[in-house]
């Protein structure tokens, strides 16, 4: 029988896929490291990102900060941190939070640099405060860039958080660690699949929230993922700073 | 009534702007600031609003010193309309025309009736309240900007270069609008432009600049023509080119006025 049948048939398996030790619930726990980790890089990252985008100050550090972070191998972090928490859930989730900022961070200032010098003077100028601007107009205008921040975090939590298993955190990892301990190559490629199906569906699910948080009456920017070095000038380069803020 | 009083304005940079600048805006007239590019035009308007700050000296509107005043505040009751509308992308029109009530606390739907109206007051059709800017033309962009200014009902409204980026045409009808609406509402008008043709149309005062913002002469436009301070004004104005220099020619008994190359320009009526 050929591996790819033999994987799916794993799955349908009721014997792998029911119970506490079912991929359902370490397909939950997969889900749940994703989207905790994401959270709790955003709840970090965008007020970051938006202190940054909006005074303009601070980028070159957030922009080193980011691509630092982002050089880290995921793996070797994981295993440094279980060393000083040990195993279980709390050393993949600091891992994973650390791999979730960067691309937050990014979407988050980008998304206030991307916006026209021109509205944001002219918010200021009718009579906004610094507040107003930032909830009137930069936030939503920005807001294009961060959710696509937002969705690379996303994505590359959910492939990596396969690795918590590595320190007995849970997740679909568990039995791809175990298949390969025991040479059971169905279960492997079962779990792999799942895995794929998740960023997938994760994907799919989120190039549609992109589209509907693009503020009406914007023309949809071609939305890059975000880099943390990016090759476009500066929102702001050439204009001269702003008074009267 | 907007005072300056020796106001300079030196940037962060070591540019100075504007040096020892002194005017009297008059209220409820248009005054015109025209200048070549960069001689402090931008600058001496939003000082008025206190985006910038002048370096020293004072600003007074109506006899109050603006640095006393909250900015935002300041900023609120004086329409602001500029090149390029500076329209909220996300909003719809009717409500990029109601932010400056709505901020002011009016409430949403009350701003927006007033909003529908002022429309009607610059020229546009209902039937774009519903429309985002980018689905808008420039001109009327800059209608709504217009429209945005008035708003809050302000008695001082800054203009800065409104109807540079629109084609000629369209351009005529706003300035026209403008007169009118100047005329009609009785605002306090200070515009900015580089167009001196411009400046003669809407100013009642003209108050032509040279770099650092120095005054070459304020007056009315006829009295700038009759009497150009020096060359330069002279030159600036076209005194001293073709298109102003009218003469009358007798053509079938009828005074006819050409310019200098002889093209007939309009008819002398007695
Ligand atoms: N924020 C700033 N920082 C430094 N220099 C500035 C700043 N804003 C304006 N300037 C300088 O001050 C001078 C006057 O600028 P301003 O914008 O007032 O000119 P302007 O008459 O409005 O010109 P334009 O017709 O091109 O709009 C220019 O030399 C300009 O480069
Ligand atoms: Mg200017």
């Amino acid at each position: 029988m050929n591996l790819v049948a033999e994987g799916i048939a794993w799955i349908f398996d009721p014997a792998n896929y029911a119970g506490p030790q079912g991929w359902i619930v370490r397909l939950v726990e997969q889900l749940l490291y994703t989207f905790g980790a994401t959270a709790i890089a955003a709840v970090i990252a965008v007020p970051l990102g938006y202190l940054v985008g909006h005074t303009g100050r601070g980028r070159d550090l957030a922009v080193s900060l980011s691509g630092g972070f982002r050089a880290l191998p995921s793996l070797g972090v994981l295993i440094l941190l279980g060393l000083g928490l040990g195993i279980g859930f709390r050393a993949p989730l600091l891992t994973f939070v650390i791999i979730a900022i960067p691309p937050i961070l990014a979407g988050a200032y980008a998304g206030f640099e991307s916006i026209d010098r021109k509205t944001i003077d002219a918010a200021r100028a009718v009579g906004m405060t610094e507040w107003q601007v930032i909830t009137q107009v930069e936030i939503p205008l920005g807001l294009p860039l961060l959710i696509g921040g937002v969705r690379s975090s996303l994505l590359q939590v959910v492939a990596t958080a396969t690795l918590a298993a590595y320190v007995s955190g849970g997740a679909l990892g568990v039995f791809i660690f175990e298949a390969f301990a025991t040479s059971n190559y169905p279960e492997a490629l079962g779990a792999s699949i799942l895995v794929t199906a998740l960023a997938l569906a994760l994907e799919g699910i989120f190039a549609l929230v992109q589209k509907l948080v693009v503020p009406r009456g914007v023309v949809a920017k071609e939305l890059k993922e975000v880099r943390p070095r990016s090759s476009r000038p500066l929102a702001v380069a050439g204009v001269p700073a702003q008074e009267g803020k | 009534m907007i005072e300056f009083r020796s106001v300079t304005k030196q940037f962060p940079d070591g540019t100075v702007a504007v040096e020892n600048f002194d005017l009297v805006i008059p209220p409820r007239k248009t005054t015109v600031l025209v200048g070549s590019s960069g001689c402090g035009k931008t600058t001496l308007l939003r000082m008025i609003n206190r985006m910038i700050d002048p370096t020293s000296g004072a600003i007074l509107i109506d006899g109050e010193d603006t640095s006393s005043l909250e900015p935002v505040k300041l900023r609120r009751r004086i329409g602001y309309v500029m090149q390029n509308s500076g329209l909220l992308p996300h909003r719809k029109v009717i409500d990029n025309v109601a932010t400056v009530p709505v901020l002011n606390g009016v409430a949403k739907r009350d701003a927006r009736a007033h909003a529908l109206e002022l429309l009607d007051t610059v020229g546009l059709d209902r039937s774009l309240a519903d429309k985002y800017p980018r689905q808008l033309s420039g001109g009327q962009q800059q209608r709504v900007g217009v429209a945005r200014g008035l708003a809050a009902d302000p008695n001082i409204l800054l203009m800065d270069e409104p109807f540079g980026a629109v084609d000629p045409i369209v351009r005529a009808e706003l300035q026209q609008e403008t007169i009118r609406l100047q005329e009609g509402l009785g605002k306090t008008v200070v515009f900015v432009t580089h167009d001196i043709d411009e400046a003669f149309l809407l100013g009642h005062q003209v108050v032509i600049l040279q770099k650092g913002g120095h005054i070459a002469q304020v007056g009315t436009p006829a009295e700038i023509l009759a009497e150009p301070a020096d060359d330069f004004v002279a030159s600036f104005v076209g005194a001293d080119k073709g298109k102003r220099k009218l003469r009358i020619e007798k053509v079938g008994g009828r005074d006819i006025v050409v310019d200098e190359a002889g093209t007939p320009t309009g008819v002398l009526q007695s």
